[in-house]
């Protein structure tokens, strides 16, 4: 208990006290999904790196991230929220869904901003009852509608007593997009199925076997972390045809293919950034933070799908803490006012531009009423010859009719349930 | 010098039966109560409750009531994060259901619950031993969590399958959900483990724990001395899942707020206990307690040293930190294989004779 204390009293006396820009992060190195946070932590630290040796921080006060290992552990991403916390954390990004749902009572109750980018509580859309919770630039439930949008078309405009099979992580992060999808198959009469795989998903076995056996038209993937591989060298093995395979945007990056070879060819997924290194952006990481030898990884997973997502979530922070400091007028803001920023954001395509990363992603308007942006992303197509994911289609909207009164339901489920007045501040 | 029993002289039955014979034993015990009650809460903080204390006492109380039927009564279970879970999805329910009942009502309510689950999956102990239990106790676990992953209604249907825990408070303090302060999240749990720890050493002692001690000792002797290995066994399971579901309702409600059951009551939890009783020391009410800090401080301890200390990449000290408590456990169980208990009661026979040891 004393080595406790001391340790504790350590680690105070070696963060001295300084005007700077709090990003926690909350990551993951280890444990059976790091092959996706690895490169996601990296591409986020990287960006701030940047910022700090090109323009000197954020608006003139320097950016300091602090990294806190989760191993995708719910309890240990708790303990990492409350040991970061009093840093003065400006926002939150745990990339992990579980986690997301731990954080956004807490961090609500503590007024400090949650952005699940692309994944945690869908219902989180509705600021008015998450003020605090944000999701842009899309969530699951935009996913999933994408994903059938794009069986629609492959299919000539009707999925009329087709069969889809859901396969997902037995968590919250899987079980997310089932209402949609059972909304959607009532809409275009498609048979859904559903399929868990327990955590990791290193045995999936029994899964597959059920999968050759129904024969399902299509297979919507909601997997992470070594269950991707898993899953892919599964299909591979059963010769399941690789193009109506269709992954969300955490199950489509170059560590979930590789394993299987030129099995995973024509392997789909969603995904809402662009790939790559072709953005003048990556001429600037190369020079400030990959040549100075300051990369939080060892420089191979840049331009790859999680590494320029984990860039592009901390762009958006950057971002939001610019928005900020225009509003407030000051330039070291707090937390509160980094919320009011995250709600005040706006990304056209031609900011996309000004920051080196032209049509790198779509453009992002956030309201009070809409945290989650526009719901947008494109599908991707895996190809194993040049090792590179191809883009198949452009940006499609998400059938947000059907969506948005499935979010005000479980929003207002929410709201009632903790006694929360939907309104806007 | 100051730990002995000479001049310490007991004029009354109950004085010679009490739990610390030892008048510094006793001085100490109530010195630990007053920091514990009168001290911590007052300089507790958000960090210490949710990252130390609050984990510490809600393992403490799982670690006793697994000791009881492992460490006391010799019933390998692995099914402990299951029994946990039961507690905690009983305590949902009971705290959804009835919202204008008290949360304290619901807790023990939810340990009974659990008593009575754990007690039909203790049935098959009165044919089947040892590590044959240990797989029927293993089979609880994964049908335990595949039922609350699978069946809607323990879960009132919510979209993820997560449970979260609604606000509720004691005597106008609030104790569970967003708002709580860090001293009434500790003050509950240090309410509740303090009953149980009295409660399990009280039956312990008595004609009960000595009954589950004959059975674990040698069951056939046991039997030829009068004891009932039914009633003995089962009370064991019914005492042992009490505790456990105490432990799981006040894990879900008052530290994590939400849970998920493959997440947070896997088989990795069953595991966890389990090593906190084993290095902690079976068959002991301190090593439960000693256990139980092991397992969740160690872990804190060195993330804290190696990442805010020395500045070590986090993913290095991850590591680190699992081949030092791999390396610690396997270094207890060779030198101590009865746990800390036992340096603990080695010690104090040493104390006993310092500083004339012959």
């Amino acid at each position: 208990m004393k080595l406790l204390t001391m340790a504790t009293a350590a680690i105070v006396a070696a963060s001295p006290v300084m005007a700077d820009l709090v990003f926690p992060s909350l990551s993951y190195r280890t444990g059976p999904f790091a092959s996706g946070g690895i490169p996601f932590a990296d591409g986020y630290a990287d960006y701030f790196t940047l910022l700090n040796e090109r323009d000197g921080g954020i608006g003139g006060v320097e950016a300091r991230l602090i990294e806190c290992e989760t191993g995708y552990n719910t309890e240990k991403g708790v303990e990492c929220y409350e040991a970061t916390k009093g840093e003065g954390a400006l926002v939150y990004q745990p990339l992990s869904t579980g986690i997301t749902y731990q954080l956004i009572p807490r961090a609500s109750a503590d007024g400090i901003p949650i952005h699940s980018m692309g994944y945690g509580r869908t219902s989180a859309a509705d600021g008015t009852t998450f003020p605090w919770v944000f999701n842009y630039p899309g969530t699951y439930w935009d996913a999933a509608s994408i994903m059938v949008n794009h069986a629609l078309d492959e299919e000539g405009g009707s999925l009329d007593g087709k069969k889809i099979t859901l396969l997902f992580h037995n968590s919250a992060y899987g079980k997310e997009p089932i209402r949609t999808l059972e909304a959607l198959s009532k809409k275009h009469g498609f048979d859904l199925n559903l399929l868990p795989v327990d955590s990791p998903g290193q045995e999936q076995k029994s899964q597959w076997l059920q999968v050759r056996r129904d024969k399902p038209d299509y297979i919507f993937f909601w997997g992470w972390g070594v269950m991707n591989q898993v899953a892919i060298q599964e299909a591979a093995n059963i010769r399941y045809p690789m193009e109506k395979f269709i992954g969300v945007w955490w199950s489509g990056a170059e560590p979930d293919v590789i394993p299987a070879g030129d099995g995973a060819d024509g392997y789909k997924s969603t995904n809402f950034t662009g790939t790559g290194t072709d953005f003048p952006l990556f001429a600037d990481i190369q020079e400030y933070v990959v040549d100075a030898g300051l990369a939080a990884g060892d420089g191979q997973s840049l331009g790859q799908v999680q590494y320029n997502r984990g860039l592009f979530a901390a762009m958006l922070a950057a971002e939001a803490v610019k928005v900020a400091q225009e509003l407030h007028g000051v330039t070291e803001i707090d937390a509160a006012m980094m919320r009011d920023g995250m709600e005040a954001l706006s990304i056209t395509e031609a900011d996309y531009s000004s920051l080196g990363l032209p049509g790198f992603a779509p453009e992002i308007n956030i309201t009070c009423e809409n945290h989650s942006g526009p719901g947008m992303a494109f599908v991707q197509q895996w190809d194993a010859a040049s090792q590179q994911w191809k883009p198949v289609t452009d940006y499609m909207t998400s059938d947000r009719e059907t969506i948005q009164p499935l979010i005000k339901a479980d929003a207002a489920a929410f709201a009632t349930e903790n006694g929360i007045t939907p309104s806007c501040s | 010098m100051f730990y002995r029993e000479s001049g310490d002289f007991s004029t009354t039955y109950p004085q010679d039966s009490q739990t610390f014979p030892i008048r510094f034993d006793r001085y100490r015990y109530y010195a630990v109560l007053a920091v514990a009650f009168l001290v911590i809460p007052f300089i507790i903080n958000d960090y210490w409750a949710n990252a130390v204390f609050v984990p510490f006492l809600i393992y403490a109380i799982a670690a006793i009531g697994l000791n009881i039927l492992t460490g006391y009564c010799g019933q390998v279970s692995l099914g402990t994060g299951a029994f946990m879970a039961v507690g905690a999805y009983s305590c949902y329910k009971l705290m959804t259901a009835f919202p204008e009942i008290s949360i304290v009502i619901h807790v023990i309510l939810s340990g009974g619950i659990t008593a009575a689950v754990v007690t039909l999956f203790g049935l098959p102990s009165l044919r089947i031993k040892g590590f044959y239990l240990a797989v029927a106790t293993l089979a609880a676990q994964f049908f335990l969590v595949w039922l609350f992953n699978k069946v809607g209604w323990f879960y009132n249907y919510s979209a993820s399958g997560q449970i979260s825990a609604p606000e509720r408070s004691v005597f106008g303090i609030i104790v569970t959900g967003p708002n709580t302060e860090a001293w009434a999240k500790y003050m509950i749990c240090l309410i509740f483990v303090t009953l149980c720890a009295l409660i399990a050493r009280n039956l312990t002692r008595g004609s009960v724990g000595r009954r589950w001690m004959a059975i674990r000792d040698m069951d056939i002797a046991a039997e030829i001395i009068g004891v009932n290995p039914m009633g003995a066994k089962l009370t064991a399971f019914m005492v042992s899942g009490f505790f456990v579901g105490i432990a799981g309702a006040l894990f879900f409600s008052v530290y994590l707020g939400a849970a998920e059951v493959g997440e947070s009551f896997g088989i990795d939890k069953s595991f966890l206990v389990l090593f906190m009783i084993i290095i902690g020391g079976l068959g002991s009410i301190f090593g439960s307690f000693a256990g139980a800090a092991f397992m969740v401080l160690l872990p804190v301890f060195l993330k804290n040293v190696f990442v805010g200390g020395l500045g070590w990449p986090t993913d290095l000290a991850a590591h680190l930190q699992f081949i030092v408590s791999g390396g610690l456990i396997i270094m207890f169980l060779i030198m101590e294989p009865h746990g800390l208990a036992q340096l603990w009661r080695l010690a104090k026979e040493k104390l006993r004779l310092w500083p004339f040891p012959h």
